[in-house]
């Protein structure tokens, strides 16, 4: 028996049949018959946004928060190019959102019509498919296969562009369960790249585990694999800055994260190991540093559902392609089946290695005097929500470092940040999806006070719903990550690199009904943090910290893991003319 | 040889050739590609090859089976064999495609194309074209008292000789359809 009904009535029972509870969206003119159905019913929930680019990040958040997909919602034309970074974004960081844009109708599709915009064209290179519907009979099947497109194998955005007319026509609604995806991605790896991994575990000397954001996408159950893998061999473990949480950094296997602004310890053992395992991670170039000298005397494995990240940057000894999951029970099965065998005193000295490279401390710093150093409010802001239901997002720059390293995950799924396209703007948003997901949590973002303008105005849809987000800003009245780089590559000239006209962010706060609350004394800060948790409501923390602090430890661009900066030495000659041209 | 047909949905063990040599010498492959008949298929398959900077030394693309949609879309590449594996593995990425075949490793294959010469001249010119275009089983398909117009199938080397044999001769112009390429055996 089929089901007659428009195409906007469509849409809505396809999300409530997918089992979509939240969408965030912004209405406008070829969207219109959607929104009459989303207010005619109670099953979903619309967020109004501020700005479309706030929407999909918005559902970036509550998808990386939940592994659930998240949805957005928004109008033809301009609705569609404001959603173009978060569609870019969420494919960088494969994350699965689904973006429905409204379009003009069919029969002046082409005719520069009033908000026409080539949706599908624009969108084609950001996102992981994309579809334009003329058929009212094929609408909901659309969106039944965009859900499973965006969820399966590596997940990334999806965008179903819909004329007004097909929203208006009616048809024949299909069933999520009739669903014939050509689209299947192998789960389960090659046994025979799997036992010989287990090979290779036997007998390192050296190993490291090396982990991505691929752990988190796999699902909890990876995680928790992951876990059992790591404490039963004793090998160490290091993650990228979108795996953070994949293992708990109270672990006493945890190195902490590795790359640019990675630690020392993670780095060192990454360059001078002989067994590296990558498990869902994807050799970026903000993890291997100058790829020639990128672990030189390494056996190295990898384990990936994208066939394409596989000998893309860095040549690998064993490819796996599957699923992480997967992957790691067949692993753990064969190991096991063997004995559970590793060169435990080869490994026990391979640690004496690495606790030294430890005992350098490459995080110390000094707070003293009367300015906040960076690291310290995150330091406090750690102790002092720690034990919370606790879930982070953060923009982009020195602050997304700096909490990178001095904040602690012991769980997937509680880290949101924008580690592939690097987009500021990210984080209030996000935090705003987070919450929703989430409405008893402490959510926080970590804030700079140049990427927070970028999408301030979504204060007003945290205000709206009652969304009690925590913006704990760093301000440094400076672009941190961009001067850092003028200090170091430009004779330190800093061209346009601080923030003028800052305002008062305790009146901006304020200005929305919100609480502000502005702390520049170290010994006020404790309390003030307090403050900021203990308030129901959504709060402006303007954190006032030291102008010129930089992110360290850091590997250079065009250098080696080994070849790091640890601190305020000399500098100026720690990036070479070849080196200058690289991000 | 490895066969490199990549099935999605199967659980074949090795799909792909994640095994690849890693010489720096190109090589030239022949992609094949059955894809989704769907409006911006050649699209996503073409800003691929431009978005990641990939050459394309010719293609051709022409729907191959009506009824279940599909289209075949012969691709001849560069590269070296980290970068065709790369195409590969990018390429059957794309969720409208279906399949992904390098002529090149899978075995023997055939590759055809089809092209049009107009060659202009009088004389001894014109009579050495017309001498020549037989021996390479060209065929007349327009001719004017000044001109030919020669139409000529092979593979792309044969079209390649006989345009260079051509060109003393008075070429005018060229149309080449691009290479078409079926694997031998069953």
């Amino acid at each position: 028996m089929t089901r007659q009904m428009t195409g906007a009535k469509m849409i809505v029972q396809a999300l409530i049949d997918q089992g979509v509870d939240t969408v965030f969206g912004y209405p406008g003119g070829a969207v219109l018959p959607i929104y009459d159905e989303i207010f005619q019913q109670n099953h979903i929930k619309h967020i109004l946004v501020r700005h479309e680019q706030g929407a999909v990040h918005a559902a970036e958040g509550y998808a990386r928060s939940t592994g659930k997909p998240g949805v957005a919602l928004v109008t033809s034309g301009p609705g569609a190019t404001n959603a173009v970074t978060g569609l870019t974004d969420a494919l960088m960081d494969s994350i699965p959102i689904i973006v429905l844009t409204g379009q003009v109708p069919t029969f002046m599709i082409g005719s520069d019509a009033f908000q026409e915009a080539d949706t599908v064209g624009i969108t084609r290179h950001c996102t992981k498919h994309n579809w334009l519907v003329k058929e009212t009979d094929k609408l909901s099947g659309v969106i039944h296969e965009a859900f499973h497109v965006a969820t399966s194998g590596r997940p990334g955005p999806v965008l179903v562009d819909i004329p007004k007319d097909v929203q208006f026509a009616s048809g024949a609604y299909t069933q999520k369960q009739a669903l014939k995806s050509h689209y299947q991605p192998q789960l389960k790896g090659d046994m025979e790249a799997i036992t010989e991994l287990v090979d290779a575990i036997e007998n390192a000397k050296k190993p490291v585990f090396y982990t991505g954001g691929g752990v988190i996408n796999s699902g909890p159950a990876a995680s928790q694999l992951l876990r059992e893998l790591v404490d039963a061999t004793g090998f160490p473990i290091t993650s990228t800055l979108m795996g953070l949480g994949c293992y708990p950094a109270s672990g006493d296997k945890w190195l902490g994260m590795l790359g640019m602004h990675g630690l020392y310890e993670a780095n060192m053992a990454m360059h001078d190991c002989d067994l590296m395992i990558n498990i869902g991670a994807r050799f970026d170039d903000r993890i291997t540093g100058v790829v020639e000298k990128f672990s030189p005397n390494s056996k190295k494995a990898h384990i990936d559902i994208d066939p394409s990240s596989i000998n893309k940057v860095i040549r690998v000894d064993i490819p796996i392609m599957g699923d992480v999951g997967h992957v790691l029970e067949d692993l753990l099965k064969v190991w096991k089946s063997r004995g559970r065998k590793t060169n435990s005193e080869a490994v026990a000295k391979w640690w004496k290695k690495i606790e030294a490279w430890r005992a350098v401390d490459c995080l110390k710093y000094e707070q003293k005097g009367k300015v906040i150093k960076p690291q310290h409010a995150l330091t406090r802001l750690e102790a002092l929500t720690k034990g919370y239901d606790r879930y982070i997002t953060t923009e982009v720059g020195q602050h997304q470092m700096w909490a990178a390293q001095y904040l602690g995950f012991e769980d997937p799924n509680r880290w949101m940040t924008s580690g592939g396209l690097g987009t500021m703007g990210y984080g209030f948003p996000a935090s705003i999806g987070v919450q929703m997901a989430h409405s008893d949590a402490l959510v926080i973002n970590v804030a700079g006070e140049a990427s927070w303008l970028m999408n301030m105005q979504e204060m007003g849809t945290a205000m709206q719903y009652g969304l009690p987000v925590k913006q704990f800003i760093l301000n440094n009245e400076r672009l941190g990550m961009v001067r850092q780089w003028q200090e170091l590559l430009h004779g330190e000239r800093y061209s346009s690199s601080w923030s003028e006209s800052l305002p008062d962010f305790v009146k901006l706060a304020e200005a929305f009904g919100a609480k502000g609350i502005i702390c520049s004394d170290p010994d006020d800060l404790d309390d003030a943090i307090m403050e900021m948790i203990n308030h129901d409501g959504p709060v402006i923390f303007d954190c006032l910290v030291e102008k010129h602090e930089n992110c360290f430890p850091m590997i250079p661009s065009g250098k080696a893991h080994n070849d790091m900066i640890m601190g305020e030495v000399d500098t100026s000659t720690a990036i070479d003319a070849e080196g200058k041209v690289l991000v | 040889m490895s066969a490199l047909k990549i099935k999605k949905g199967a659980n074949s063990h090795s799909a792909y050739n994640l095994r690849p040599n890693f010489s720096d010498v190109e090589e030239r492959h022949t992609l094949a590609l059955l894809v989704e008949n769907e409006p911006g298929v050649l699209a996503r398959v073409i800003g691929l090859f431009a978005g990641r900077g990939y050459n394309i030394d010719s293609l051709t693309v022409a729907e191959v089976d009506h009824d279940g949609h599909l289209s075949r879309i012969t691709i001849v590449t560069r590269g070296t064999p980290q970068v065709i594996e790369q195409i590969k593995a990018q390429t059957g990425r794309i969720i409208s495609v279906r399949d992904v075949h390098d002529l090149t490793v899978e075995g023997a294959s055939v590759e055809r194309e089809l092209a049009m010469f107009k060659v202009a001249g009088t004389g001894d010119k014109r009579v050495e074209a017309l001498r020549l275009a037989d021996i390479f089983r060209a065929n007349v398909v327009d001719s004017t008292l000044e001109s030919f117009v020669f139409e000529i199938t092979g593979a792309p080397e044969k079209i390649d000789a006989f345009a260079d044999l051509m060109r003393p001769l008075g070429l005018v112009d060229v149309a080449r359809t691009g290479v078409a390429a079926l694997s031998r055996g069953k």
